[in-house]
């Protein structure tokens, strides 16, 4: 078990530091500069060239890049070019709304999902698997900016429920303010769950111990909360957490169209001036949750079925 | 003996929808005395193990069973609601199935899954069920039970996981244990020893035993009576002796004597057990399922009435042609 988790780990850190080269070359192989942004277009090549040397654009690549690696290894992450504080700072202010976003989203699709996948399992080809299908092909379907300001047209234009955007700190607030992007996100992760968790369980139902659990008398609910979950929820656990990548990906866009503070917005704003530190930064960052989190399901997959976990001792 | 714990009678299993509707079992009668072991034997799909499923009525999906009665008891199974069905398959019947590793949640600890039953089906509280289950793991014979409590079904070779099953099976002291081909995916030790343990604690809870086998040799060694399935019938019902040594239907005949014995042992006998194929369902309209491999058959077969007939006492045959006993 200590082995298999030394590699698992060694293994993440080798991604995290090639998502640390891609995201630095994408950001420096993308047209625009920083300073010339940052300046305007009246700035005298004198200007720029000052700019550049004071915030270290003038030295070779290779020594920025391990500059960066040096920021990340020590965590104080260096500053922004753009805002005039620590991205330390910068992103700590901004990352509740967005782990709450993804977080509250991930929660209103598991509590849609679940409960339809064991449906759709139960009752698999039958009209009521059919109409599940269809409408998370839709949910699936559709961008997260268009659900999100069809619900926003619904229930805060119309029946005025909701905000229509913005974000207000304090338990209530973040609810109110979240619901609906939240909705938004959770729809667009909707089918992966339900498609994911349907075929497991149905699966499971079909292997001979729920059938010997049959035999013995238990009731369908114990089955199925006691036998085939149990079994059945890591694929969707797994496919969950490779999901976190888009769904931050969903909160960039769910974060304009509903106006929210968070990581989204910043590395928008990051993106669009060219922040060079501030986008590799949040770059790295996400996919250092992602990695982390598929590591932990690896780790949860041992916990959870014990044929997983290597080097067990039979008895 | 006198008592009947269950008698099937004119048991019809099908699959499929409307027209395309086939037969796997074509009217069985079948009964199993209090305390008796019975033997149902035939080849892979003759209609054995869904006969034996239809008493607490777990059938595969699509397939329907109807029966002019499948009294357990005296109750009629098939009049059961949900929950009377429940509480039938949980105290009256206890089932052990051919693969013990996929018969076991992987994920459940061994002494979990038999204390699981006790508390559900007996109402125990944790303590007593994890003692209850303790000595039923000594009962089925697991050496140092404690341990074993511990382990997960992957970590136990398949005969102590059949040992768990039965554990399980007989944890509410069942009236009837259902053993669907119990012995067969173990090595030949070992399925004696599973087949010792079936018989002694059919001994001490007074249960009766409904025995599937493709082997005639399993069933010889413990039933007391035997029914022999063909083709979703049942061709020959009686004593376990008697079948053995005067079978009158032409099948069991062919069945007893593809079995090497130990005369043939190390000789160079190619046995060719039975020849042909036997019949896939909805292939038999009407007539004798067996006519087309049959020796003895004539064109009467293919047209007669299937029915039971008495050959000794208790013992009857769905062949009209006499055979002389022995071979």
């Amino acid at each position: 078990m200590l082995n298999y988790l030394a590699r698992r780990v060694g293994s993440s850190v080798i991604q995290l530091l090639g998502l640390a080269l891609l995201s630095f070359t994408l950001i420096h192989l993308v047209p625009g500069n920083p300073v010339r942004t940052m300046l305007g277009g009246r700035a005298s090549p004198q200007q720029v060239h000052q700019v550049s040397e004071a915030l270290g654009l003038t030295r070779p690549l290779i020594n920025q890049f391990l500059g960066f690696l040096g920021h990340l290894l020590t965590g104080n992450f260096g500053q922004s070019f753009t805002f005039s504080q620590g991205i330390g700072s910068l992103i700590s202010q901004r990352l509740l709304p967005s782990v709450m976003l993804i977080l509250f989203g991930t929660l209103v699709a598991l509590l849609i999902g679940v409960p339809l996948a064991v449906v759709g399992a139960l009752r698999s080809d039958r009209p009521i698997d059919h109409g599940i299908r269809i409408f998370t092909t839709v949910s699936f379907a559709m961008p997260t900016f268009w659900s999100g300001l069809v619900l926003a047209l619904i229930f805060a234009l119309k029946l005025n429920w909701l905000p229509v955007s913005g974000y207000t700190p304090g338990f209530v607030g973040i609810v109110r303010s979240l619901t609906l992007p939240a909705i938004a996100l959770g729809l667009s992760l909707l089918a992966v769950i339900v498609r994911t968790l349907r075929s497991s369980v149905r699966h499971v139902l079909s292997l001979e111990y729920v059938e010997a659990a049959q035999a013995r008398g238990f009731s369908t609910p114990r089955i199925l909360f006691k036998h085939v979950m149990r079994n059945a929820i890591m694929p969707t656990a797994t496919v969950l957490a490779v999901n976190v990548g888009f769904l931050i990906g969903g909160t960039v866009v769910l974060e304009q169209v509903f106006q929210i503070p968070g990581l989204g917005t910043l590395l928008f704003q990051a993106v669009q001036q060219r922040d060079y530190p501030l986008v590799e930064t949040l770059a790295v960052l996400s996919g250092a949750v992602v990695v982390l989190l598929n590591l932990s399901t690896d780790i949860m997959q041992g916990i959870v079925d014990p044929r997983v976990r290597l080097g067990g001792k039979s008895v | 003996m006198s008592d009947i714990l269950l008698r099937i009678e004119n048991l019809r299993i099908s699959f499929g929808k409307d027209d395309r509707r086939v037969a796997a079992v074509n009217g069985v009668s079948l009964e199993v005395g209090s305390g008796e072991v019975v033997g149902l034997v035939g080849e892979s799909g003759s209609g054995k193990s869904l006969t034996c499923r239809s008493v607490i009525r777990l059938l595969p999906p699509g397939g329907e069973m109807t029966a002019n009665r499948v009294l357990f008891e005296g109750v009629d199974v098939q009049s059961l609601d949900r929950d009377a069905l429940r509480a039938h398959r949980a105290h009256n019947v206890g089932m052990i199935f051919q693969d013990p590793f996929s018969c076991l949640d992987p994920t459940k600890r061994i002494g979990e899954q038999i204390a699981e039953t006790l508390r559900v089906n007996v109402g125990l509280d944790r303590e007593a069920a994890k003692v209850q289950a303790l000595s039923l793991l000594e009962d089925v014979g697991i050496s140092s039970p404690e341990r074993r409590y511990l382990a997960y079904p992957h970590e136990l070779s398949g005969g102590m996981r059949q040992r768990v099953m039965i554990a399980i099976a007989v944890a509410t002291k069942p009236k009837l244990l259902i053993a669907d081909e119990a012995t067969t995916a173990l090595d030949v030790t070992t399925q004696a020893q599973i087949l010792d343990l079936i018989v002694r604690l059919r001994r001490e809870i007074g249960m009766s035993v409904l025995l599937v086998s493709h082997d005639f040799g399993v069933i010889a060694q413990v039933c007391d009576r035997v029914a022999v399935m063909y083709g979703g019938y049942v061709v020959e019902f009686g004593p376990v002796a008697d079948i053995c040594n005067r079978p009158q239907h032409p099948y069991t005949r062919a069945l007893l004597d593809s079995i090497p014995t130990i005369e043939s042992a190390g000789q160079r006998i190619r046995r060719d057990g039975i020849p042909g194929q036997p019949p896939s369902l909805g292939e038999i309209e009407q007539g004798c399922p067996f006519v087309n491999r049959c020796s003895y058959a004539s064109d009467a077969c293919r047209t007669l009435e299937l029915s039971m007939r008495e050959v000794g006492p208790g013992h009857t045959s769905a062949c009209p042609v006499t055979i002389g006993s022995g071979s």
